[in-house]
C-alpha cells in the first residue's frame, strides 16, 4: 500500500531546491505575522490575573473552618493524612488490575500533617505556657487526644467569631486543644503558617506542596473555584480564570472523566491515564498500525482539500 | 496594562448533559474547527499561482506552528530575564505574559489544524512515517510544556491546576518525581527541558519533511 510505483508523481520537495531560503523565507514571514497576531490578542485581551489564596487569607476569612480543617490535619483525618504515596503510608492510593502505580512508587514527600501543618507551626511560637501544653498533648494517650480533638469540634459548632476574627470557645475538657487551635489562628492570621509551610527545609524555597494540600484540604480553593466557574464537573483541567481560553486541547483527557465507568470510579485518574497511554501510542504509531492507518480512505476528506 | 476587553470575570458556561466548558474553550474550539474547514477549502491564491508547491492551507498552519513557536520562545525569553514574578508588578511584564499566553494558544490551533490535515491526508506515506511520528511527539510534548507554564503563573490558577492535576500524576506514580504543586520543579520542566524537547522534536520534525518532501495527494497514482 505504501510502496511508490514507477511513474507515479514524485513526492514533492519542501524547501530542498532552494537550499532552504525559500523555507527561511516562508518562516520569517509567518513568524511576523504570527507575532502581530499575539501582540493584537494580547493588547485586546491581556492576561488572566486571579491573586492567589493564602493560609492567612483563609484563617481571616474563615476562622472557624481554617480551624476545623486544622483539628482534621491533627488528627490525622483530612484527605491529605489518608492520601497515601506520595506524601503518606495510610493509603495504597489507586490500582487497576494488577498495577499499583502510586504504591510502587512509594513516598517521596513525605507528610505528617499533625505534625507538619499543627505542632510545627506551634513549636515556632515563644511562648512557654503554650508550648508547656503542647507539650502535655503530645504525651497523653491517644484516646485523650481523640477525645479533645472532638470536643474541639463540638465546641466550633457553635463558636461565635470576634470582630478581631478570633473564635470565642466555651469552657471545656479540651486536652489543651483549644488553646493550641487559638494560637494557630493567630498564627495564621499573621501569615506565619504560610511563612512555616513553605520555609520548613530552609531559608530559599520553592515547593509549595504543603500550603496548597492544607488549602485544599479545607476546601478554600475549591469554593473559590466553583465561584470562578471552575468545579471539576466543568472540565476542570482545561479552564483558565476569568473568561480566557485556558488548556482546550485537554479535553480528549478531560472527557473521559464526565462518563462511566470512569466518572463513579475510585480509580478513575489511573484509568484514565490508560486510556490516554493506550491512544497516545496509538496516535504516535498511526503509521504503523493496520487498519487505523487507513481511515483516511475511508472518511472523504481528502478529496476537497484545495490544491489548486 | 489593562485590557481593551476585560474578561477578568466569572466564566460563563456552555452545559449539555455531562458537557460542560468555559464559552471561552467553546469559542476557541469552534475557531479550530473552522479554520480548519476553510483551509481545507480555501484556494491558496498568490502562492499557489508561483508554481512552487500545491499545498494545502492545512501544511501551511504547519508553518504557522512553527512560528507561533518562535514567538513563545522568544516571549519566554524576554519574561525570564526579570524572573517568574515580574509580569505580576509591571505593565511590560503583563504585556510580554500576555504574548506569551496567546502565542500558547495560536500553538496549539495551528498544530491542530496542521495534525488533522496531515491524518486527512495520510501523510506518513511515502516515507513518512518518521515525519508523522516527530510531529505527533511534538504535539504530546508540547502539552506537559504548556501545563508546566499554567502551573508557573504563580496565580490561583495555578494552584487550582495543581491540586487538581496532582490526582492525576499521583494516581500513575509520576508524582514521586514530577511534583505539580512544586513550583520550583514545575518552573525548572518549564523553563528548560521541556521547551528544550519540544524544540529538538520539531526541528527533526522539519528536517524530515524537507529530507522526505510533501506526500502526493490521497486520491491520486501514488497513492494507490
Amino acid at each position: 500500500m505504501n510502496a511508490q510505483p514507477s511513474g507515479t508523481p514524485p513526492v514533492q520537495a519542501v524547501g530542498s531546491a532552494d537550499g532552504g531560503g525559500g523555507f527561511v523565507k516562508e518562516l520569517a514571514v509567518a513568524v511576523a505575522v504570527v507575532a502581530q497576531l499575539a501582540i493584537v490578542l494580547a493588547v485586546l485581551f491581556s492576561s488572566p490575573e486571579e491573586k492567589q489564596s493564602t493560609i492567612q487569607q483563609w484563617s481571616r476569612q474563615d476562622p472557624v473552618g481554617f480551624l476545623r480543617t486544622a483539628l482534621l490535619e491533627l488528627g490525622g483525618t483530612s484527605e491529605t493524612a489518608e492520601y497515601g504515596p506520595p506524601y503518606n503510608h495510610q493509603g495504597d492510593g489507586q490500582h487497576a488490575a494488577f498495577l499499583h502505580p502510586q504504591r510502587w512508587l512509594g513516598v517521596s514527600q513525605p507528610i505528617d500533617t499533625a505534625n507538619d501543618f499543627v505542632i510545627g507551626p506551634l513549636r515556632t511560637i515563644p511562648d512557654a505556657t503554650l508550648q508547656a501544653e503542647v507539650s502535655e498533648y503530645l504525651g497523653v494517650g491517644s484516646g485523650l487526644k481523640t477525645d479533645g480533638i472532638e470536643s474541639t469540634e463540638t465546641a466550633l459548632l457553635k463558636a461565635p467569631v470576634a470582630g478581631d476574627r478570633s473564635v470565642y470557645m466555651k469552657p471545656g475538657e479540651y486536652e489543651n486543644v483549644d488553646n493550641m487551635m487559638r494560637a494557630l489562628l493567630r498564627l495564621a492570621q499573621s501569615g506565619g503558617v504560610d511563612g512555616y509551610l513553605l520555609t520548613g527545609h530552609g531559608y530559599y524555597q520553592t515547593d509549595y506542596t504543603k500550603p496548597l494540600l492544607f488549602m485544599a484540604d479545607g476546601r478554600v480553593l475549591e469554593e473559590r473555584a466553583h465561584a470562578e466557574h471552575l468545579p471539576q464537573r466543568q472540565w476542570a483541567m482545561m479552564n483558565e480564570t476569568g473568561s480566557y481560553p485556558g488548556l482546550p486541547w485537554l479535553w480528549p483527557y478531560a472527557f473521559w472523566y464526565q462518563i462511566e465507568p470512569f466518572r463513579s470510579s475510585e480509580n478513575a485518574d489511573l484509568l484514565v491515564w490508560l486510556v490516554m497511554a493506550v491512544l497516545s501510542l496509538a496516535f504516535v504509531c498511526l503509521p504503523l498500525i493496520p487498519g487505523l492507518r487507513s481511515i483516511p480512505r475511508l472518511i472523504p476528506v481528502h478529496r476537497v482539500i484545495r490544491r489548486d | 496594562m489593562g485590557a481593551i476587553v476585560d474578561l477578568n470575570h466569572p466564566a460563563h458556561t456552555v452545559h449539555w448533559h455531562f458537557f460542560q466548558m468555559t464559552v471561552a474553550n467553546v469559542v476557541l474550539l469552534a475557531v479550530t474547527l473552522v479554520l480548519f474547514l476553510l483551509a481545507l477549502a480555501l484556494p491558496l491564491g498568490r502562492l499557489a499561482a508561483r508554481g512552487r508547491s500545491p499545498r494545502p492551507l492545512t501544511y501551511a498552519c504547519g508553518t504557522a506552528a512553527l512560528a507561533a513557536l518562535v514567538v513563545l520562545l522568544l516571549s519566554g525569553m524576554i519574561l525570564s530575564l526579570k524572573g517568574p514574578a515580574w509580569w505580576h508588578y509591571a505593565g511590560v511584564g503583563r504585556f510580554f505574559n500576555s504574548i506569551h499566553l496567546w502565542a500558547v494558544e495560536l500553538l496549539f490551533l495551528f498544530m491542530t489544524i496542521n495534525l488533522a490535515g496531515q491524518f486527512f491526508t495520510a501523510a506518513w506515506r511515502h516515507g513518512g512515517k518518521r515525519v508523522w511520528i516527530t510531529g505527533a511527539l511534538g504535539f504530546l510534548v508540547a502539552i506537559p510544556a504548556a501545563l508546566t507554564g499554567y502551573l508557573s503563573q504563580q496565580s490561583f490558577d495555578s494552584q487550582w491546576l495543581a491540586t487538581q492535576a496532582r490526582a492525576g500524576f499521583n494516581a500513575i506514580g509520576a508524582g514521586a518525581f514530577f511534583n505539580v504543586t512544586n513550583f520550583g520543579q514545575m518552573y525548572s520542566f518549564h523553563m528548560l527541558i521541556l521547551p528544550l524537547a519540544v524544540a529538538l522534536l520539531v526541528t527533526w520534525h522539519v528536517l524530515l519533511l524537507r529530507r522526505h518532501g510533501l506526500v502526493p495527494p490521497l486520491q491520486s497514482r501514488a497513492s494507490v
